[in-house]
């Protein structure tokens, strides 16, 4: 029998990425939140520039809850299933935001509209076989004033690109209008990285630094970036990486009303009688306790999210909270990351010290920013070159087909070219299909015996035919530059789990195909609200968090003005 | 110079007082490095006078694993080598932890190279020529080796992959000694702080390796991280089962 907890406003599941964010105007506006963490505590004197604990030994990744609960995946229904080694989330104060790469763009107008522009220009024949894709039940100009608020309360740099439709030719010529400029600069480039945007140059294309959650100056009172290249798959040992726990969660807990509660693992939402949410069961240690709650919001990552409601039976939801349309779990993709192209550079990069939001970007062929008329796809993908070596990786990498894996002549390949590889980061449209979801696994269990996800999916023609598409792109870009050899990774096959997860508690009007209303608020438990990635129906070609956190801001503000009507109303 | 903490060295040496080196100072023996010119590739072939006291590894175990990590990353006119960077000792020092799991992989891989080099060369793989050393390692790499449970080559990459950990990777861990894995590879340093000063400089090719460890700051929580010690995995596994577990 859990031990019931006092009553609160607000229980927030997560204090990561999202959850983190939506606690600072919910305790602004007055309202009493408790947030709950399966981590706990980490501060900078944990992050040590260390590549094998990082980065060989998956630390940041290989501790805590979220690795017992590994999802399984298969390509289709009858494809055999594996189970990876690891989660790709990690669970602390702050989450997977505290060693993420912090790339913080915004998405392009076009992919709050697929659909219907796809339609518009191209006719609805062109909508992929088999996909379910819809519009966002509102366009980027909703989102902008809550991407704006993210970007200033966290801290993002860039260059910004088209300032209330005045083309600023140093940023991204492609990307929404925005109000206000960026409140910090771009992070600082390299040679290299000039010459590779000198390099798109001459091929008509136009490269610009791509926006980071990360410190280019000092902004509130914290440091700014250090370069000292162990930001990929690290915490920042100066707090200039601007995840929730530097800055919202502080902030929060600075108004009195955030009490964050860590090793707190979730295990069900409750529902009353009338099938509203009624708080959250959660163990630490052994001991269950109940956490009521006027209103619930689950932020975890999108497997979490998913496999939390998928838990949740009960007499007014036995297909799981929220599920009695059968939509959770649908619509489910992660995002194509794969199918990178590699280039071998005849001179040395000096890429040894950076981090990986520090590069240039081309977006001529992301979104819908070139005309597909005569193309076979929808979509496209974002290049992106940066700044990113460790030692190991760097010794242990391929040496091309020009020397042996071992010995002498190994030895002078890897003392030559350790510093002369780049890998491009070549992010791409992936779409929702009937086919792709994630359910439980009728087999594995985490260390409570409970199922973790199963992710079904793999990645169609559409997507296929972007990264076809774009490696060439990729690969004319690095020959410009002098690269005298390229490698182009499979096209992709199978998704295994991603940090950039989507769907799964979609958002939109309809309640027949979407889990969450306009609002990030459930169609069926009105109290209960979904943040994060899942609710997301469209990837576009860029890093999904900050898009995630302005909703989540936006889903917090909404609860905050209507607060009580919400508190009440009926399902 | 200090390679690691000479705190961190005693206490890691802490059985040195139960290993016959009478007379000699561990911690002096283990920052000592033999000259690149001097160390040829003969010379690392020549029996070892001297045994590093080894935790994990049977001494024989520990003549065959330094043997081939001198042939997978030899020293040469490039410079040292993986075992003047003591990859061995990384290998060893993590077979009691992090890389535990491996630890029975180690003993038979290695029993079975040694008996394939006695059977297929005809002396135990750390007296052969290097040349016949290599041609062994080749057999064991593309896996026509003889003698292995399982693949040669899984063995091949497993030993590898380490290698290159104990070579390249922070010499907190054991290997990478007197920073010969970042020298060799040009990788300047640890740095907690890069400018744009610094970063003008090494694009000239001015920025001087300054061998730092992560650990020989006073900034960061060592080893474990206290993550990994309160995970919550463990304790909810401790918590559904025995006590005694996790």
């Amino acid at each position: 029998m859990a031990t019931r907890l006092t009553d609160t406003d607000v229980v927030v599941v997560g204090m990561g990425a999202v959850g983190g964010v939506a606690v600072l105007p919910l305790a602004q506006a007055g309202i009493e939140v408790i947030g709950l963490e399966a981590g706990t505590w980490l501060s900078k004197r944990d992050f040590a520039p260390d590549e094998i604990r990082n980065n060989v030994r998956d630390w940041p990744m290989a501790v805590q809850k979220a690795n017992g609960e590994i999802p399984t995946s298969r390509a289709t229904r009858s494809a055999p299933t594996t189970r990876a080694g690891r989660h790709p989330m990690m669970n602390a104060v702050g989450g997977t935001a505290l060693h993420y790469w912090a790339q913080s763009w915004r998405l392009n107008p076009w992919d709050f509209k697929v659909v219907s522009e796809t339609k518009r220009r191209y006719g609805a024949s062109r909508i992929p076989k088999g996909s379910t894709v819809e519009d966002w039940p509102f366009g980027y100009d909703e989102l902008e004033p809550y991407y704006d608020k993210v970007e200033y309360e966290m801290g993002v740099s860039g260059q910004a690109g088209n300032l209330n439709g005045k083309i600023d030719p140093r940023g991204n010529p492609f990307e929404g209008p925005r109000k206000r400029p960026y409140p910090m600069p771009p992070l600082r480039g390299t040679d290299f990285l000039e010459k590779m945007a000198a390099s798109a140059n001459t091929l008509g294309w136009h490269a610009f630094p791509g926006p980071a959650s990360i410190n280019s100056r000092p902004y509130q009172n914290r440091s700014a970036c250090m370069y000292h290249g162990f930001c990929n798959q690290g915490g920042c040992h100066v707090d200039a990486k601007n995840s929730p726990l530097v800055t919202t969660i502080p902030r929060a807990q600075e108004t009195g009303r955030l009490k964050v509660v860590t090793r707190a693992h979730v295990t069900q939402i409750e529902v009353d009688g009338e099938g509203r949410a009624s708080g959250v069961t959660y163990v630490t240690d052994g001991v269950e306790y109940f956490q009521p709650a006027k209103v619930v919001l689950i932020a975890s990552h999108t497997y979490e999210n998913i496999r939390l409601l998928l838990l949740s039976k009960s007499k007014a939801y036995p297909n799981g909270l929220s599920n009695n349309h059968g939509q959770v779990g649908r619509h489910y993709f992660s995002h194509h990351q794969l199918a990178g192209v590699s280039a071998l550079f005849p001179f040395s990069l000096n890429a040894w010290y950076g981090t990986p939001a520090q590069g240039v970007a081309v977006d001529h062929w992301a979104d819908d920013n070139f005309d597909h008329a005569g193309l076979d796809f929808i979509g496209g993908g974002n290049l992106w070159v940066y700044s990113d070596r460790r030692p190991i990786a760097a010794a242990s990498g391929s040496t091309w087909n020009r020397a042996p894996n071992w010995g002498s002549a190994w030895k002078a390949f890897i003392k030559e070219n350790a510093d002369r590889t780049n890998n491009s980061y070549l992010q791409k449209t992936t779409l929702p299909y009937e086919d792709n979801f994630v359910d439980l696994d009728p087999v594995a269990k985490d260390a409570l015996g409970l199922p973790v996800c199963r992710i079904t999916g793999e990645y169609k023609e559409n997507e296929r035919a972007i990264a076809a598409f774009i490696q060439d792109k990729m690969e004319q870009w690095y020959r410009a530059a002098g690269a005298i050899d390229v490698t182009k990774a499979p096209l992709g096959g199978a998704m295994g789990p991603s940090t950039h997860a989507y769907g799964g508690t979609r958002m939109g009007d309809n309640r027949e195909t979407n889990v969450v209303d306009r609002w990030g608020f459930s169609h069926e438990a009105s109290n209960l609200g979904i943040l994060g990635g899942s609710v997301m129906g469209t990837s576009g070609a860029r890093n999904p968090t900050l898009t995630a956190q302005a909703l989540s801001w936006r889903t917090a503000e909404h609860l905050a003005k209507n607060f009580n009507a919400i508190a009440s109303r009926r399902a | 110079m200090s390679v690691i903490s000479r705190r961190d060295l005693l206490k890691r040496a802490g059985l040195a007082a139960v290993v016959p080196v009478a007379g000699v100072d561990v911690a002096r023996a283990f920052e000592t490095a033999p000259p690149a010119a001097a160390a040829g590739p003969a010379e690392s072939l020549v029996a070892q006078p001297q045994r590093e006291p080894r935790e994990h590894l049977t001494a024989a175990e520990s003549d065959v694993l330094e043997a081939v990590v001198a042939r997978l990353i030899p020293s040469d006119e490039h410079g040292p080598g993986a075992k003047e960077a003591k990859a061995a000792r990384y290998i060893d020092r993590a077979l009691g932890g992090a890389l535990a799991s491996s630890r029975q992989a180690y003993g038979a891989g290695l029993a079975a190279l040694d008996r394939y080099a006695r059977s297929s060369r005809g002396a135990a793989f750390a007296q052969l020529s290097p040349a016949d050393q290599d041609s062994v390692l080749i057999d064991v790499e593309t896996g026509a080796a003889t003698g292995f449970t399982g693949s040669s080559a899984a063995f091949f990459n497993l030993v590898r992959t380490h290698t290159w950990q104990g070579t390249f990777g922070d010499p907190y861990y054991g290997g990478n000694a007197n920073f010969v894995g970042w020298d060799l590879i040009g990788y300047p340093g640890i740095r907690t702080v890069v400018s744009a000063e610094d970063q003008r400089r090494l694009e000239r090719h001015e920025l001087k390796p300054n061998h730092q460890s992560a650990y020989d700051t006073e900034m960061f929580n060592k080893a474990t991280a206290r993550a990994d010690e309160e995970g919550l995995l463990r304790r909810s596994s401790r918590s559904a089962g025995s006590k005694a577990g996790a």
